[in-house]
């Protein structure tokens, strides 16, 4: 899924603070599995939003919605009655929620709520990590299964390198060292032979520096 | 056709059978030409070939291939380092392109240190390829002459084609065979990373020996002098896959106050012997970081004094 974290509540005063009637709209896709960004979240933020501005002696009203999902524009649709009533939307959706209402409502002013983190999943409660960098030509079946692109800090296709210190990357010792991870699993499994085989330049081109991306599937296309 | 794939003094000397000597040199932080030059003279005579650091640790420095030219005018050799972390694959092929023009016969090839070590950590990287991909593409532009979209190069670049290998990082069991795959694709010498865990690099050059590594490619084994108790407790604790072991730093602890530096040279200089005894070893890489002026001293106590003209 992707993976978000809430933006600091003084940045979000700070970007509606010209604004008094503010509209929170959460997503009950992957923000509501990460817990940031779901029915409950929607309520907390604006009851935080509330009491913050009434503090400061100026009142606002918040409105709380939350769609199916903000990545469909027939989910998007939803608000379209409601959403005039208000100076401005904070989306508590990935990036992909805030631009999808930006641009099916030009007049509307759009804030982003959270910050997008990664694709990646939970690896216990309250942890979330890394998994998928969006490529867009998968290649972990040479890797023992796991994405060297992702999860390498140097993307490297040939490690480990030089840096890789008991299981950690360099960077830092909270990060494993996927390559590590990779030798360790090939080797047990017998694999050294694919491990030492050289893997050629990786092609960009479908992945973001190809530009940006779309993808069209006829069959699907009404 | 040249008996040699790039005919570098460094390629030379080693083909001709010597025990080769290098040095290593990293560029100022801003454009002092005087200090380079005052660094480079100390390094004149005392070696083969001089490893010119790109941007080390992320710090950003002049650049390699610029300070490389500049000790080639000094009449140093010097061996272009060129990292991945700040170079795409057009940027990387034509600065090889570039330097091979301007008279620079050696590169080595790296990953690079990652930009959160250093004084930029904001920056964008770019590891586009990663240092085995670095390696083979500076063999395909020689070798095939051919650029990494397989189209022709007009007079392709001839360079002696370095890279770096870490005996002492994990997983230990493959590092041997992550060097067989760097020679594989196309390294010709390989300098490794500053040696203090003597027992381990027995161990790591005897599986290189027992592989043949050693007769595909030339293996120089990286020497750092310690200067104080403080820098080996430093490698030992904050440089990643560096291993110092406790016995060393006990050692040099031991040589007593003002005498440490010297115990560290010592140590150095019995490295610098072994070394030249040991299988499949074909030279010392002295990587005296910000001690330039020591070399002479250094390589007149180890005995590789005068260096051979091949």
């Amino acid at each position: 899924m992707i993976v978000a974290e809430p933006k600091p509540i003084k940045e979000l005063l700070e970007m509606v603070q010209d604004f008094n009637k503010i509209l929170v709209i959460g997503c009950k896709g992957c923000v509501t599995v990460c817990n940031v960004g779901g029915l409950k979240e929607v309520g907390i933020l604006a009851s935080t939003l509330k009491i913050a501005r009434k503090k400061d002696g100026r009142e606002i009203e918040v409105g709380e919605h939350v769609l199916e999902r903000q990545c469909d524009p027939e989910y998007i649709d939803e608000v379209k009655d409601i959403i005039d009533d208000y100076d401005a939307v904070i989306s508590l959706a990935c990036g992909v929620g805030p631009q999808f209402l930006s641009e099916r409502y030009p007049s509307a002013r759009i804030f982003p709520g959270v910050n997008t983190k990664f694709m990646g999943g939970a690896v216990e409660h309250g942890v979330w990590s890394e998994r998928c960098a969006g490529c867009g030509q998968c290649v972990i079946h040479y890797f023992g299964g796991l994405c060297p692109i992702a999860r390498c800090s140097k993307s490297l296709m040939n490690g480990p390198c030089g840096g890789s210190s008991h299981g950690k990357c360099e960077i830092s010792d909270d990060v494993d060292c996927i390559w590590d991870i990779i030798v360790r699993k090939m080797m047990a499994q017998g694999r050294l032979d694919e491990l030492v085989k050289f893997r050629p330049p990786k092609s960009w081109t479908t992945a973001r520096d190809g530009g940006p991306r779309k993808m069209v599937r006829e069959e699907l296309v009404i | 056709m040249s008996e040699y794939k790039a005919g570098s003094n460094l390629e030379k000397v080693l083909k001709a059978g010597h025990f080769a000597f290098t040095g290593e040199c990293g560029p100022p932080q801003g454009a002092n030409i005087e200090l380079l030059k005052e660094k480079a003279g100390h390094l004149k005579g005392c070696v083969d070939a001089v490893n010119v650091t790109d941007n080390q640790t992320a710090v950003v420095r002049m650049s390699s291939w610029a300070a490389s030219l500049v000790l080639l005018q000094e009449g140093l050799e010097p061996n272009f380092q060129m990292v991945c972390r700040d170079r795409n694959r057009l940027a990387i092929q034509s600065d090889i392109l570039g330097v091979y023009t301007h008279g620079i016969r050696n590169m080595l090839c790296l990953s690079g240190d990652h930009q959160k070590f250093g004084d930029h950590p904001e920056s964008k990287n770019v590891f586009d390829i990663d240092s085995m991909q670095l390696i083979n593409t500076v063999k395909t532009m020689r070798d095939d002459g051919k650029f990494l979209n397989g189209k022709d190069i007009d007079v392709p670049p001839r360079l002696f084609i370095g890279a770096a290998s870490n005996p002492f990082a994990e997983p230990f069991d493959f590092r041997v065979y992550r060097l067989a795959k760097k020679i594989e694709a196309g390294a010709d010498f390989v300098q490794t990373q500053c040696i203090y865990n003597m027992d381990r690099f027995r161990e790591f050059m005897k599986r290189a020996v027992d592989m043949g590594l050693h007769e595909k490619c030339y293996l120089l084994a990286g020497v750092t002098p310690m200067k104080s108790v403080g820098m080996a407790r430093y490698m030992a604790k904050q440089v990643p896959g560096m291993e110092v072991p406790e016995s060393l730093i006990k050692r040099l602890k031991g040589a007593g106050k003002g005498k440490v530096a010297e115990e560290g040279i010592k140590f150095a200089i019995e490295q610098i012997h072994e070394f030249e005894e040991m299988e499949g070893v074909a030279g010392v890489h002295l990587m005296a970081i910000e001690w330039e002026h020591r070399v002479p001293e250094i390589a007149e106590r180890a005995g590789v004094l005068p260096r051979p003209q091949v």
